[in-house]
């Protein structure tokens, strides 16, 4: 049997490379698939370490709906039309070599990280936090609900000023 | 009644929202502006004891939200109803659109929603949902006539916020994990306890380290500054007016003096935030003296000014502190009011590049007049405000001990006064330019905060005497010394 330990790790590594899968994808739907695939390791991994609401929130927010938007977003718009296998080849080797430096700084880090073994003296339990979620989303963090609903007034106001238009022209000119 | 101050923009927002579109139209400028006055009047108002505001605040038991509002307060309240009025009038003059302006007036409004609420925010976590809110709608502002420009300076912008936003979250998480808690008075109480050990107390160290860097970067402090000139000259010039006047400020300065001396508790002076501030006064300054295009070179003498401030936090006394906070109310007037400056050649002229301009002081002679008084200000020339709270940060880094940065802050302020003549120069005196035989004054829309705020800049600086004694001394009690 597999230690925590290393059952972290070894989802860390598959998300840090489905991570990069998602920068390094010349296609977009693909891209977004493997993001969203970092998102159920990350959720599996925070799972693992004893949070399954963060999970829950992590899997269905991060992995299922902004997969869905990305999607449906990309199926509105045409794929770009240069899509010859040598030219997608190039651009794949291109990229790797562009983004190479950074799994070996994030490999690096972890080694430095797993050596220097980071004990924090101190981590809240459920004695510390004896509310329950509900109490702590309605009632401790009561304002930032607030702030949150008025983030997506921001979000709207963004979806109507930057994409309004393409709406528009999209449907031939009729609102 | 705190709470209005945000509670107050969103119902205007959703109010407007829900009404008939042609009657929303033509009133989301006037709902604006009567709040923005309403808001300055109240501030200006509130009695200055603070918690007794609140005391019977019935909206604070709806949102169950403790607040701290203290003088500090005050002066971002009231920086922030200037600028946010000011980019109403510019923006009824300059976007032509009735649908587009109605979206601006509805931003500007949720933007001032999100200041407001980092204003009053006494808990880490409320505060970044706040700094996320002014984020998000400073991206849309500045893409919002979709130029190509805009988009790429909102494109920036989108990528070193979602940096800053990392390193302030991480930071977060860190300080959760060693306090419990992220509301302000009870980190501050663990981490000046002086009971952590010294493993605690690195992982502290690095954990205000990131919050700070993702501070500097959200207040585009040098060397973190690479998105904002191009954020703000690729920006409409009335996104411009508001994000040049406040945003930075409230995002990043005003944040960092506010956990500075409330969560991180720091009472002496600080060789990084000097090394930072007296770096910004320097490369803001000298990138200005280079810049050919109006806006861009405003928005590196924001560097150069917001380094100012910094040095004067870095300084941790009363007097560089008390400067500081002044500074950035003045900075927030005299910089709005040469952005509308420039909303006002860009419009009447059709161009900002100062190669292109000349000679213009004598057919906008109310603009003209208005940017000499914003640029010897910037410049810190007496008797104007700019030179009172200029005076009183170098006093103070000055008693601080940090003589070098004294004399360095003091020296590039001639740089400052350097870039603004060249400016003055290319844009508004001299011979007449080809093309410009028919230029006019701009219309009321744009006369209207220019006069505000020249009034506010000169009346500063004359009763200045007078202001100490009622409004920078009572500030000192933010910084209990």
């Amino acid at each position: 049997m597999l230690s925590l330990g290393t059952i972290l790790l070894i989802l860390l590594v598959l998300m840090v490379l489905s991570a990069l899968w998602a920068v390094m994808a010349t296609d977009l739907l693909r891209s977004t698939i493997a993001l969203a695939l970092t998102s159920v390791f990350l959720a599996i991994a925070i799972y693992m370490m004893g949070a399954p609401l963060a999970a829950v929130f992590e899997l269905s927010v991060c992995a299922g709906l902004i997969t869905v938007v990305f999607i449906s977003a990309i199926s509105m718009i045409k794929p770009e039309g240069n899509t010859r296998k040598e030219d997608l080849a190039r651009k794949r080797r291109k990229r790797l070599k562009k983004y190479i430096p950074l799994p070996i700084l994030l490999a690096v880090a972890g080694v430095l990280l797993w050596l220097n073994r980071v004990d924090l003296p101190f981590t809240p339990d459920a004695d510390v936090f004896p509310l329950t979620l509900s109490e702590i989303m309605w009632d401790v963090r009561r304002v930032d609900i607030a702030g949150q609903a008025v983030m997506i007034l921001v979000g709207v106001f963004g979806i109507v000023v930057l994409f309004k238009e393409f709406v528009r022209r999209g449907k031939g000119g009729e609102e | 009644m705190i709470t209005l101050y945000i509670a107050l923009p969103l119902a205007v927002v959703l109010l407007l929202n829900l009404s008939p579109r042609r009657t929303a139209n033509a009133l989301s400028l006037w709902c604006g502006l009567v709040l923005t006055v309403f808001a300055g009047a109240y501030t200006l108002a509130m009695p200055h004891v603070p918690g007794l505001a609140d005391a019977f605040d019935p909206a604070n038991r709806v949102l169950q939200w403790k607040i701290e509002a203290g003088n500090l307060a005050g002066v971002m309240f009231l920086s922030i109803a200037l600028v946010v009025f000011s980019a109403f009038w510019v923006g009824r003059y300059l976007i032509a659109d009735s649908n587009r302006r109605f979206i601006f007036n509805n931003l500007l409004l949720l933007c001032m929603t999100g200041m407001n609420g980092i204003v009053l925010s006494n808990d880490l976590f409320t505060l970044y949902v706040f700094l996320e809110v002014v984020a998000a709608s400073s991206f849309i502002l500045i893409a919002l006539e979709r130029t190509n420009a805009g988009l790429e300076g909102a494109f920036k912008y989108v990528l070193l916020s979602a940096v800053a936003t990392v390193l302030v979250l991480s930071s977060m998480a860190l300080i959760f994990v060693l306090v419990g808690s992220l509301d302000y008075g009870t980190v501050k109480a663990v981490l000046t306890s002086g009971q952590l050990d010294a493993a605690t107390s690195r992982f502290v160290t690095f954990a205000i380290g990131l919050f700070v860097v993702g501070l500097f970067i959200k207040g585009g402090m040098v060397p973190f500054h690479g998105w904002l000139p191009d954020a703000y000259s690729s920006a409409p010039t009335a996104s411009s007016v508001l994000l040049g006047g406040i945003v930075t400020k409230a995002a990043g300065v005003f944040t960092l003096i506010q956990l500075a001396q409330n969560v991180f508790g720091w009472d002496k002076p600080s060789p990084v935030l000097l090394a930072v501030g007296t770096l910004s006064i320097a490369v803001g300054a000298f990138a200005a003296l280079g810049q050919r295009n109006f806006k861009r070179m405003l928005a590196y003498s924001s560097i150069s000014q917001i380094g100012y401030i910094i040095i004067g936090l870095g300084a941790a006394n009363e007097v560089a502190v008390v400067g500081a906070i002044l500074h950035l109310f003045n900075h927030s007037t005299f910089k709005t009011l040469l952005f509308v400056n420039s909303a006002a050649v860009e419009k009447q002229a059709g161009t900002v590049d100062m190669d292109k301009l000349g000679g213009l002081a004598n057919k906008m002679p109310v603009t003209g007049f208005t940017s000499v008084l914003a640029m010897l200000s910037t410049a810190g020339v007496p008797p104007l405000s700019g030179f009172w709270s200029k005076l009183l940060i170098v006093l103070g880094v000055w008693l601080s001990g940090a003589h070098a940065v004294a004399v360095t802050a003091i020296l590039l302020s001639v740089v400052t006064l350097a870039y603004f003549l060249s400016m003055q120069r290319r844009v508004f005196f001299g011979r007449l330019a080809p093309g410009l035989e028919g230029v006019k004054e701009a219309g009321g829309w744009l006369l209207v905060p220019e006069i505000v705020l020249a009034v506010i800049t000169l009346g500063l600086g004359l009763t200045m005497p007078w202001f100490f004694n009622t409004f920078l001394v009572p500030l000192r009690s933010l910084w209990s010394l």
